[in-house]
């Protein structure tokens, strides 16, 4: 198998080189002839997706097939392992995620040289800078990190296991999302450097990239958030985010990608931001790139590295070359992206695309300056400093409740001009719902001048509110008008409404579940926890809740033993729920990992860790933490993913309201265009 | 007399109760400056986790420091006094952020100096844009201008925003 799986990528590496090679000739070329080895280069781009693919079959089949001989399998799986880990032990490792990556890689290069009658010559150029990359991460596979290495000396008769951590439905899906999204954002910004190689007039690969960006991102939203959820679920300290330098990896890709997803419509619609869009672009890719490099050179200490390796120089050059080859076509043919038109306004839906691309770009660039900060201070005073939560939280909660701000306020500004009218027909009942939100909140005892966290939690809840008001509105007063003008009830309007313009519409809901999202942060300050050794019928208090240690027991089954409590929970006299919070320990990997349970409502989290045992009384020791408003977060989450997806139906084709609709419903309009943009 | 007597053991108890409440609500106090100080640390096995939050099995740091931070604070060492100690015991990266002195400044003053600096480009390049000409397309009608201009403004909006 280690042979079979060696000869497919040392032949994907030989078909992406010659994509990348042939492709760039014929680009460069121009003659007759250029055309057929441009085909050529397409076809074998195809080509080398069926090779990786075959490598990623190969690696999981040897997973299954427990053949420890390849000495990846060896030290990432083992016989006992649950099938569905087999097969995440694909992305479980260096040099699995690595030939995952190119595989992914790969499979978006197939589509993009399927469809590419779209724009032959367009999709020529992107191919070659797919392919480009391509041939990066299949070095990296043949010489530097590689799957099919074979273990040296005797095979031993079981492996080493997946790591603990790992073991967990999440990180089955986890991972996959988050890698569809770093390596997707190689499409856009492919389709960027080819555009501007060849200076392709007007803004039409914007409109080929949209679906892509739309798409990329929504996988880098699932991949981030799902990674918290991970975290909450199976880190067992109660949180689920700790401003980790892989969690920033994560989340500084996203912040870029998020900004350039606005300010692509300013490009769109009024040709504007030409050059901070290529730039926007290329900085998500080479970030994407920049926290694999982060996550694998070792450079940076994170619990959640992969094991520390030479590939850091690889994707150090990487990186380098990248930015040389961006800066080089930029420098050349610059004056094409002069913009072509003036802004009008300070209060504009075009400066408050600005100003968004500010306030993301500078989340960015604070989570970059922390993450890499430790470093500088190294080299500049020989001295190595921790940059926790507290230097994240302090430094990016202002920036954050200011792009809330904006999120309810930039998408009802008109282009252009917004006229003082407007402002007042748009924000005024949205406003005074935030400010009643407000006052409940002081109302039911919140008191924001006790401490600063309280205070921020306060603006989050109203800003939120506000985002979530003028999202309600604008679809109430647009489904309003439809109904006026067509007879169909509301609920009918606001879908024929969120039809016609489906990237505006599902763009709002996206903005409703990001205030659900602040909603669940907001309760951070007011967590609470309690800790207690805790016999046979012993009771610990918590908030609202009373916990009664049942029993505790052990557990084995062959791929780990289990230490739990039974853990029946009260509210007053009743008992609602029985946890089970565990400590377990892998027998293979011989490490030992909580599993905390948690019982989840809308108001709050019950978290329920079972952190060890009195070793003079035999007696678990719990943790619990009641953590408010957390299920909000994920609820955002899955509002978010759905706008997505309303956001990717194509528009209903543009129609003209009927005037018979609205005659027999006893108003007289003129007909109107619909499916005109934002 | 037997009553008297009764009385006066009560009242011999009041100064103790008093001492054991007073006891009670420096023991708050201490937890309390326990926890906050407990957030400034890191655990230092290398988990990258608050060292009150570092619950990882058969860690070697964090029963240690917890109790060093404990034995401190009872012992009445001031929250700098504290810190410092665990600085000298644990090194600098004991400390959950950078402290607010020297070159570890700039970690703070970086983050804000780019939100200004920004805002300021920002209202620079608005600025640029409101006094640029604008570029006129080949077929595009010059002539528009006042009451008509507003006039298909007003119908642009109606028409694109229902």
């Amino acid at each position: 198998m280690a042979e079979i799986g060696s000869f497919v990528l040392l032949l994907a590496l030989a078909l992406a080189a010659y994509s990348f090679l042939a492709g760039l000739i014929a680009l460069i070329r121009k003659q007759p002839g250029s055309e057929r080895l441009s085909e050529t280069a397409r076809r074998a781009g195809i080509a080398s997706f069926g090779t990786v693919f075959l490598g990623a079959v190969v690696l999981v089949t040897s997973a299954f097939r427990n053949d420890f001989s390849i000495s990846y399998i060896l030290h990432h799986s083992n016989r006992d392992l649950p099938l569905p880990y087999k097969f995440a032990t694909l992305w479980s490792g260096q040099e699995g995620s690595l030939l995952f990556w190119s595989l992914l890689l790969s499979g978006y290069g197939l589509v993009l040289r399927l469809r590419h009658k779209t724009d032959t010559r367009l999709f020529a150029h992107a191919s070659v800078v797919i392919a480009a990359v391509q041939v990066f991460f299949l070095l990296l596979l043949n010489f530097a990190a590689k799957p099919f290495a074979v273990t040296q000396g005797a095979i031993p008769a079981d492996g080493n296991g997946l790591n603990p951590l790992l073991q967990y439905p999440e990180m089955v899906i986890h991972p996959p999302m988050l890698y569809l999204g770093y390596v997707g954002f190689t499409v856009p910004f492919a389709f960027a450097l080819g555009a501007l190689a060849m200076k392709y007039p007007g803004e039409k690969w914007i409109h080929i990239t949209r679906r892509w960006t739309m798409v990329t991102w929504g996988f880098l939203t699932c991949g981030v958030f799902l990674g918290a959820h991970w975290a909450y679920s199976v880190l067992g300290w109660g949180g689920y985010w700790g401003w980790d330098p892989v969690e920033n990896a994560s989340l500084m890709p996203w912040l870029t990608g998020t900004a350039f997803l606005h300010s692509v419509m300013m490009q769109e619609k009024r040709g504007m931001l030409k050059t901070w869009n290529m730039w926007l672009v290329f900085g998500t890719f080479w970030l994407a790139i920049l926290g694999t490099f982060l996550t694998r050179s070792g450079i940076i200490s994170s619990v959640h590295a992969f094991a520390q390796s030479s590939i850091g120089d690889w994707f150090a050059w990487f990186l380098v070359i990248s930015l040389g080859a961006f800066t080089f076509f930029f420098i050349k043919n610059r004056s094409h992206l002069r913009s072509e038109h003036k802004l009008e306004s300070l209060i504009s839906r075009e400066s408050s695309f600005l100003f968004n691309n500010l306030l993301f770009v500078l989340a960015c660039f604070t989570v970059l300056w922390g993450t890499w900060f430790p470093k500088i201070s190294e080299l500049a005073q020989n001295t190595k400093v921790t940059v926790g939560p507290g230097f994240y939280n302090k430094v990016t909660i202002p920036v954050a409740l200011l792009l809330l701000l904006l999120t309810a306020v930039g998408p009802l500004l008109a282009w252009r001009k917004t006229s003082l009218e407007s402002l007042k027909r748009n924000f005024l009942w949205p406003s005074l719902g935030a400010l009643a939100v407000g006052i409940v909140l002081l109302a039911l005892g919140i008191k924001p001048w006790n401490d600063v966290s309280y205070f921020y939690a306060l603006i989050a809840a109203m800003l939120a509110a506000l985002v979530a008001f003028t999202v309600i509105s604008e679809f109430l007063r647009g489904g309003r008008v439809i109904s006026r003008h067509t007879g169909q009830n509301l609920v009918a309007s606001i879908a024929h409404l969120w039809h016609r313009n489906t990237r505006r519409y599902g763009g709002y809901v996206v903005h409703f579940g990001v205030a659900l999202v602040f909603i669940g942060i907001l309760g951070t300050p007011f967590n609470r926890e309690a800790e207690k050794e805790m016999g046979f019928g012993d009771k610990l208090a918590l908030g609202p809740y009373t916990l009664l240690n049942r029993s505790y027991t052990q557990e084995e089954n062959g791929n780990y033993s289990s230490d739990l409590a039974i853990i029946q929970v009260f509210k007053g006299d009743k008992q609602i729920d029985t946890l089970y919070p565990e400590s377990r320990f892998y027998t293979a990997s011989k490490q030992q990992q909580h599993m905390p349970a948690i019982r989840s409502t809308l108001k709050e989290d019950l978290y329920v860790v079972y952190e060890g045992q009195n070793p003079d009384t035999g007696h678990p020791i719990i943790k619990a933490h009641l953590n408010p408003m957390v299920s909000w977060i994920w609820i955002g989450l899955i509002t978010m993913v759905f706008g997505t997806i309303l956001s990717l139906v194509p528009n209903a084709a543009p129609s003209r309201a009927t005037v018979r609709d609205s005659v027999e419903a006893g108003v007289h309009v003129r007909p109107a265009p619909v499916g005109a943009g934002d | 007399m037997q009553f008297l007597s009764a009385h006066a053991r009560r009242l011999q108890l009041i100064p103790a109760l008093l001492a054991g409440v007073l006891l009670l609500l420096g023991a708050g106090d201490n937890s309390a400056r326990i926890d906050r100080l407990g957030h400034q640390m890191m655990c230092v096995c290398g988990c990258n986790q608050i060292l009150l939050e570092c619950n990882h099995v058969g860690c070697s740091y964090s029963t240690r420091m917890r109790d060093e931070l404990t034995a401190a604070v009872t012992r009445g060492d001031s929250d700098n006094g504290v810190l410092q100690w665990f600085i000298q015991t644990y090194g600098t990266t004991v400390l959950t952020v950078p402290t607010n002195r020297g070159f570890n400044r700039v970690a703070w003053i970086m983050p804000y100096l780019a939100l200004v600096m920004g805002i300021a480009l920002v209202v620079f390049i608005v600025g640029v844009w409101k006094k640029r000409p604008l570029a006129i397309r080949a077929g595009v009608p010059a002539t528009v201008r006042g009451a008509e201009l507003d006039r298909f403004r007003e119908q642009a909006r109606k028409e694109t925003e229902l």
